[in-house]
C-alpha cells in the first residue's frame, strides 16, 4: 500500500513537468507579452520591464528560473499588478474557491445520495420517475445556464439573493447551487444504479429471509454496500468542483482563484498562469489518489500492489 | 466447432451478423422514449443549423435602428413586434436570427470536434492496442498527461495564446475553437479503441484470420475497427454535448467565436450584465444550450443501451 502511494506520487513529478513545459511553451510560442496590452507603453519602458522580470533572457533559462522558484515555493511576482506576488494572489483567491467547492460538494452529496436511494427504493414507480427526471435535467443543464435561471428567479424576480459578489452567506447561496446542480444529478444516477445492482445480491436475500425488518436491510446491508462505488466518483467530482468553478466565479463576480486564472490568461500574466495550471493539475491528481486509497480502505476486497 | 464454421463461411456470415446488430440496435433505440425525443430534437437542431441562417428573417449582423428608435432606443422584448418575434438586442439585432446563426456555430463545432477526435483518437488508440509493449506505454503516458490537464483550462489557454495569430482569426475564430476542443477530447476515444483492440486481438476469429495469412492492415480494417465501432459511436455522441458546452464556455469568457458572428455562449456573455433588465438576451440562448445538451445526452444514453444492452443502467 505504502509503495503504491509513493509510486503514484513519484509519477506525478514527470506529469507536472510535462504539463508545465507545455503551458510554458504555449505562452511563449506567440508574439505579445504581458506589457503590450491596453496602455501603449514606450519601447524603452517595455524593455526595462522585461529586464526587471527576467523576460529578456532566453526562454529555456526563464523556464529553469521558474522551476527553481517553484522548488522554493516562490511563484514569482505578478506581471500585471506591480508589487503583488503570485503567492499573495493565489493565497487570497484560493480559500474562496475551496470554500465554494466544498459547499457545493456537501450540497451535491446531501441531495444526490438521498435522491438516488429514493429512486432505487421506488424502482419503476413515481419516486423513481421523479428522481430520474430531476437528474436527467440536471445532467443536461450546464452550470452557467443554471446560474442564469437562478439569477432570473431568485435575484431579478424574487430579490432574495444578490447576483454578484462574495460578501457573506447570502451571496454564497446561488453560486453554490449553480455549481452543485450538475453533480447532484451525477451522484443521484450513480447511487440509483448501484442500489439497484445491490438489491439483486444474494446477501440481501439472506438478510430478508432471516426475517430482518426492511429498515435494517436497507440501512445496514443495501446502502452501505451501494455507496462503495459511489465513493469512486466523489473524488473526480470534488476535483471538478474545486478546479471547475471558474465559470461560476466569473459569472457571479467572485474574486476566487478560478476567476483570477481566467483574468490572468486574458492579461497574459505568465507567472499566474503557470502557477495555476500546475496547481490545478496537481490538485486533480492528488484528489484522485486520495480517493483510490480511500476506496481500498472502504472496500477491503481491493488490494493495491 | 463454431469458430471453424465461421472461418469457412467467412464474409457472408459476418456481413449478415453486422446488419443484424444495427437493425437490433435500432429496434431497441426506437422503444426508448427519451432517446427518440433526443433524436427528434437533434434532427430539429441540425435542420435549424443548416437552413436557419438562410431562412432567418434578418441577417444576424444587421442592426435595425428604425425598430430601436420606435421603441425609445430600448431593445425590443420578445413577442412585441411581428418583425422581431424574439425581440432585439441593444444594438437592434434580431435575436431569432442570432440564435439561428448560433445554432450553426454550435452544431458545426460539435461535429467537427468529433471529427478531430476520431482522426487523432482512433489511430493512437489502435496503435497502442495493436502493437502493445513500448508503443502502448509511450502513447498511454501521453494520454495520462493530457488527462492531467484540467481540460477547460487547457482549452482556454490554447485559445488565448493563439487568439491574436492568423490561425486564431481563421473562420472568425471557429477553426481555433475546433482545434482547441479537439486536442483535449480525443483521450477517451483513444482509450476505448485501445481497450477494444487489446481484447479483440486475442479472440479466436482474429487468430483464425491471422492463421490463414490475412495481412495485419486488413485484419485491422476488416475485423478490429468494425468490432470497436459501437463504443466509439456512443463516446462520440456523448462527446457532442461536451463540445457544445466547451464552445459556449469559451465564448462566454470572450475567447471563442469572434464578432460579428455570435454563438449562444457569446450572446450570454454580451447579455449577462443586463440580466435584470433584458432577461431574454441571456435566457433564450441559455435554454437553447440546455436543449442541445439534453437531446444529445438522451440520444447518446439511448445508443449506449441499444448497442450494448449489457451496460444498461450503468454509468
Amino acid at each position: 500500500m505504502v509503495s503504491y502511494i509513493v509510486r503514484r506520487i513519484l509519477w506525478l513529478i514527470p506529469v507536472l513537468f510535462v504539463v508545465s513545459i507545455i503551458t510554458f511553451g504555449l505562452m511563449h510560442s506567440v508574439p505579445g507579452g504581458p506589457f503590450d496590452r491596453e496602455k501603449a507603453l514606450r519601447g524603452s519602458v517595455i524593455e526595462r520591464l522585461n529586464e526587471k522580470y527576467g523576460l529578456d533572457k532566453p526562454i529555456p533559462e526563464q523556464y529553469v528560473n521558474w522551476v527553481g522558484g517553484l522548488i522554493r515555493l516562490d511563484l514569482g511576482p505578478s506581471y500585471r499588478y506591480a508589487n503583488r506576488t503570485v503567492n499573495d494572489m493565489i493565497g487570497e483567491g484560493l480559500p474562496r474557491t475551496i470554500q465554494l467547492g466544498l459547499m457545493a460538494f456537501a450540497l451535491a452529496i446531501l441531495l444526490g445520495i438521498p435522491l438516488g436511494i429514493i429512486a432505487a427504493l421506488g424502482h419503476n414507480r413515481w419516486p423513481d420517475y421523479l428522481a430520474t427526471a430531476i437528474s436527467l435535467v440536471g445532467i443536461a443543464t450546464p452550470s452557467f445556464v443554471l446560474a442564469i435561471l437562478l439569477v432570473l428567479v431568485f435575484s431579478a424576480g424574487l430579490d432574495w439573493f444578490p447576483n454578484r459578489g462574495w460578501k457573506g452567506p447570502a451571496t454564497w447561496v446561488l453560486p453554490t447551487i449553480a455549481l452543485a446542480g450538475y453533480q447532484v444529478a451525477v451522484i443521484a444516477r450513480y447511487t440509483r444504479a448501484s442500489m439497484l445492482e445491490v438489491t439483486r445480491r444474494d446477501y440481501i436475500r439472506t438478510a430478508q429471509s432471516k426475517g430482518l425488518p426492511d429498515r435494517a436491510v436497507i440501512l445496514r446491508h443495501m446502502i452501505r454496500n451501494a455507496l462503495i462505488p459511489v465513493v469512486t466518483v466523489l473524488g473526480p467530482i470534488l476535483a471538478f468542483l474545486i478546479t471547475g468553478s471558474f465559470i461560476i466565479e466569473y459569472f457571479f463576480g467572485i474574486p476566487g482563484a478560478g476567476r483570477l486564472f481566467v483574468q490572468s490568461i486574458q492579461g497574459r500574466d505568465y507567472a499566474v498562469i503557470m502557477a495555476a495550471t500546475v496547481l490545478y493539475a496537481a490538485a486533480i491528481a492528488i484528489m484522485n489518489l486520495v480517493v483510490d486509497v480511500l476506496y481500498g480502505y472502504i472496500d477491503p476486497r481491493i488490494r493495491y500492489t | 466447432m463454431a469458430t471453424q464454421s465461421q472461418v469457412i463461411v467467412g464474409p457472408t456470415v459476418a456481413r449478415r451478423r453486422s446488419e443484424g446488430l444495427w437493425w437490433d440496435a435500432w429496434g431497441r433505440l426506437r422503444r426508448n422514449r427519451l432517446a427518440v425525443i433526443g433524436l427528434g430534437l437533434v434532427i430539429l437542431l441540425l435542420l435549424a443549423a443548416i437552413f436557419g441562417p438562410t431562412l432567418a428573417p434578418w441577417k444576424y449582423y444587421i442592426q435595425d435602428d428604425a425598430a430601436l428608435a420606435a421603441n425609445n432606443f430600448l431593445p425590443l422584448p420578445p413577442f412585441k413586434s411581428m418583425s422581431h418575434v424574439l425581440g432585439t438586442d441593444p444594438n437592434g439585432r434580431d435575436v431569432l436570427s442570432m440564435l439561428l446563426d448560433g445554432a450553426q456555430i454550435s452544431m458545426t463545432v460539435a461535429f467537427v470536434v468529433q471529427l478531430v477526435v476520431i482522426v487523432i483518437g482512433v489511430p493512437i488508440g489502435a496503435a497502442a492496442g495493436w502493437f502493445g509493449g513500448r508503443t502502448d506505454n509511450i502513447l498511454m503516458r501521453l494520454t495520462d498527461v493530457i488527462y492531467a490537464f484540467p481540460d477547460l483550462l487547457f482549452i482556454i489557454l490554447l485559445s488565448v495564446s493563439l487568439y491574436d495569430t492568423w490561425f486564431g482569426h481563421a473562420l472568425n475564430g471557429v477553426l481555433l475553437v475546433f482545434v482547441a476542443i479537439g486536442l483535449t477530447s480525443w483521450v477517451t476515444v483513444a482509450r476505448l479503441v485501445r481497450g477494444q483492440f487489446l481484447s479483440l486481438k486475442e479472440t479466436e476469429f482474429v487468430e483464425a484470420a491471422r492463421a490463414i495469412g490475412v495481412p495485419p492492415a486488413r485484419i485491422i480494417i476488416r475485423h478490429l475497427i468494425p468490432n470497436s465501432i459501437s463504443p466509439v459511436i456512443v463516446a462520440i455522441t456523448l462527446g457532442i454535448p461536451a463540445a457544445v458546452l466547451a464552445e459556449a464556455t469559451l465564448a462566454f469568457i470572450g475567447v471563442g467565436v469572434q464578432p460579428p458572428r455570435t454563438s449562444w455562449g457569446s450572446m450570454i456573455s454580451l447579455g449577462y450584465d443586463q440580466i435584470r433588465i433584458y432577461p431574454w438576451l441571456t435566457l433564450l440562448p441559455g435554454l437553447l444550450i440546455a436543449t442541445a445538451l439534453m437531446s444529445f445526452t438522451f440520444l447518446g444514453d439511448g445508443l449506449r443501451d441499444a448497442l450494448d444492452p449489457k451496460l444498461r443502467g450503468k454509468q
